[in-house]
């Protein structure tokens, strides 16, 4: 490489650096890299330009994720919480539970995810429920026995539907990952990936399961997206005939069962109360859920038992 | 001075306006050329940094806002425009349909031998392309207007992440993905248990 473009493109990128405002930074370092690649003979100047326009699309980060890419991050992520919680080998619960979600999953703002929404019961007396991005919902024993009623169980499944939703994994994902991966995608043109290339593309991978899973299992979303799932979940009940109460229900019991400082809900959850307070806002007072009979009996037919 | 141009912009990362061979020549030229040297350097940051912008700006294909892609594995396609609608068929993963009419949240489509309703969270607006071409795949970089099916995180790479991490099982996942409630049995189970939905289902 001659002085000439070295200096150019190295005046080039401390000048763009210094010169623009810090949200412009992502597509601007993308511009140099292209520029550096091509100048150095890594990349053809075609490559360089997809490149470029990779970078532009990173600005949007977690939306530049396909409803399929989420997919495969879903099925990751669900595999990880299955190796820290044993499944339920149960199949009737496990039915129940797929029927229950899957229908209120109908009423959600996104009823259509790649994969659809399917549900499992975790064998751990934890309170506990997790939601992988593109839906696999998992939810704990001791979850489902802080419900006393089907409306009360649907409403934590409509709370992680919500999740699923508003895609709250995704944005876990820290934003250098989405970077890499677009990049490797656009250098890659028409062949298919090399070693290199999959290497790369299964380390921004492994990267972003290990951002959600570390969020979702240990440290827990803001207390922002908690509310906004909570308000995904109120909607859902109402839209399908379900009782809202049942969320203020099985909150109001949550908080008998929580063991404080344990490795569960009240670890990575706003507090029962705290969540009460905004589901009263939006549905009225806290009544008590009027049980019907035949909710009641197939609840305890499937969920009771276990 | 139009050659000197040219070298600025090779440097920016915009594609080259020259063969390779008469490019390396300028380049040799333009080493030999103290004063003209200066200059280059001046143009190039100039060039680099309006290349920058004009770069984001750049719009490839513009999409036809009638026809949509499926953006999932499969879609029930309707009768009405509710969840309570029957199922009238299914569109696949890339099936591309002309928008007819909408209503709330649900699109009427034809396309793929099937018409009747579809939730719009099954479509975008992107063309889905299946198996991509060069030019595609150079379009689809942008992010805005296609999206190719199967690339970046795909089946490759988890498969790639299994073989590193062999503790991790998948035979769960792989069972639960094999619970699909059909609509009927859905609407069963509302109906058994007095469940009654506002106007129909999914806005």
């Amino acid at each position: 490489m001659s002085p000439l473009y070295r200096y150019a493109i190295l005046s080039l990128c401390v000048l763009a650096l210094a010169g623009l405002p810090a949200c412009k930074t992502m597509d601007t370092l993308s511009e140099i890299g292209a520029g550096v690649a091509v100048a150095t003979g890594v990349a053809t100047p075609q490559q360089g330009e997809s490149i470029k326009k990779a970078g532009s699309a990173v600005g949007k980060t977690f939306e530049a994720i396909t409803p399929e890419q989420e997919y495969y991050i879903g099925r990751t992520v669900g595999a990880v919480v299955l190796n820290q919680y044993k499944p339920l080998d149960n199949e009737a619960a496990n039915h129940y539970l797929n029927v229950l979600g899957q229908t209120l999953a109908q009423f959600s703002d996104k009823p259509e995810t790649f994969g659809g929404y399917h549900f499992l019961v975790m064998e751990t007396e934890d309170v506990n429920a997790f939601s992988a991005p593109g839906g696999l919902i998992f939810i704990s024993r001791g979850m489902i026995r802080c419900c006393q009623n089907e409306d009360a169980l649907a409403a934590v499944l409509a709370h992680e539907i919500g999740h699923v939703e508003l895609q709250h994994g995704l944005q876990a994902i820290n934003k250098s990952r989405v970077t890499s991966a677009l990049t490797i995608l656009a250098a890659e043109s028409a062949k298919s990936f090399g070693g290199q290339e999959l290497a790369q593309l299964t380390e921004a991978f492994e990267g972003s399961i290990t951002d959600i899973t570390a969020t979702m299992m240990n440290n827990g979303y803001s207390r922002g997206f908690e509310r906004q799932a909570d308000r995904a979940a109120v909607t859902i009940l109402q839209r399908s005939g379900y009782d809202p109460n049942g969320l203020t229900a099985m909150l109001t019991q949550m908080k008998k069962q929580l063991k404080s400082g344990g490795h569960d809900f009240a670890k990575t959850h706003p507090s029962p109360d705290s969540r009460i307070e905004d589901i009263v806002k939006w549905v009225g007072p806290v009544k008590p859920v009027v049980s019907h009979p035949v909710r009641q009996a197939r609840f305890q037919a499937a969920a009771g038992k276990i | 001075m139009i050659q000197i141009k040219q070298i600025a912009a090779m440097a920016a990362g915009l594609p080259a306006m020259l063969p390779a061979r008469s490019a390396t020549r300028l380049h040799r030229y333009a080493k030999h050329c103290g004063q003209a040297a200066l200059q280059a350097r001046r143009i190039a940051l100039q060039a680099g940094l309006t290349a920058a912008v004009m770069m984001t700006a750049t719009a490839v294909v513009t999409a036809s806002a009638a026809t949509m892609s499926v953006q999932v594995k499969e879609a029930p396609v309707r009768a009405t425009p509710s969840f309570v609608g029957k199922v009238v068929g299914a569109l696949a993963y890339g099936d591309q349909v002309e928008i007819r009419q909408t209503q709330g949240a649900w699109s009427k489509v034809a396309g793929a031998g099937v018409s009747g309703w579809l939730h719009t969270s099954a479509l975008s607006s992107r063309k889905i392309v299946l198996a991509a071409g060069q030019e595609q795949a150079k379009v689809a970089a942008s992010g805005d207007e296609l999206a190719l099916a199967g690339k970046g995180f795909n089946s490759d790479v988890e498969a790639q992440f299994k073989a590193g991490h062999k503790d991790i099982d998948f035979t769960w996942i792989n069972r639960m993905e094999k619970i699909k409630v059909p609509s009927s049995e859905m609407q069963g189970f509302l109906k058994d248990g007095d469940v009654t939905p506002r106007e129909g289902g999914a806005k």
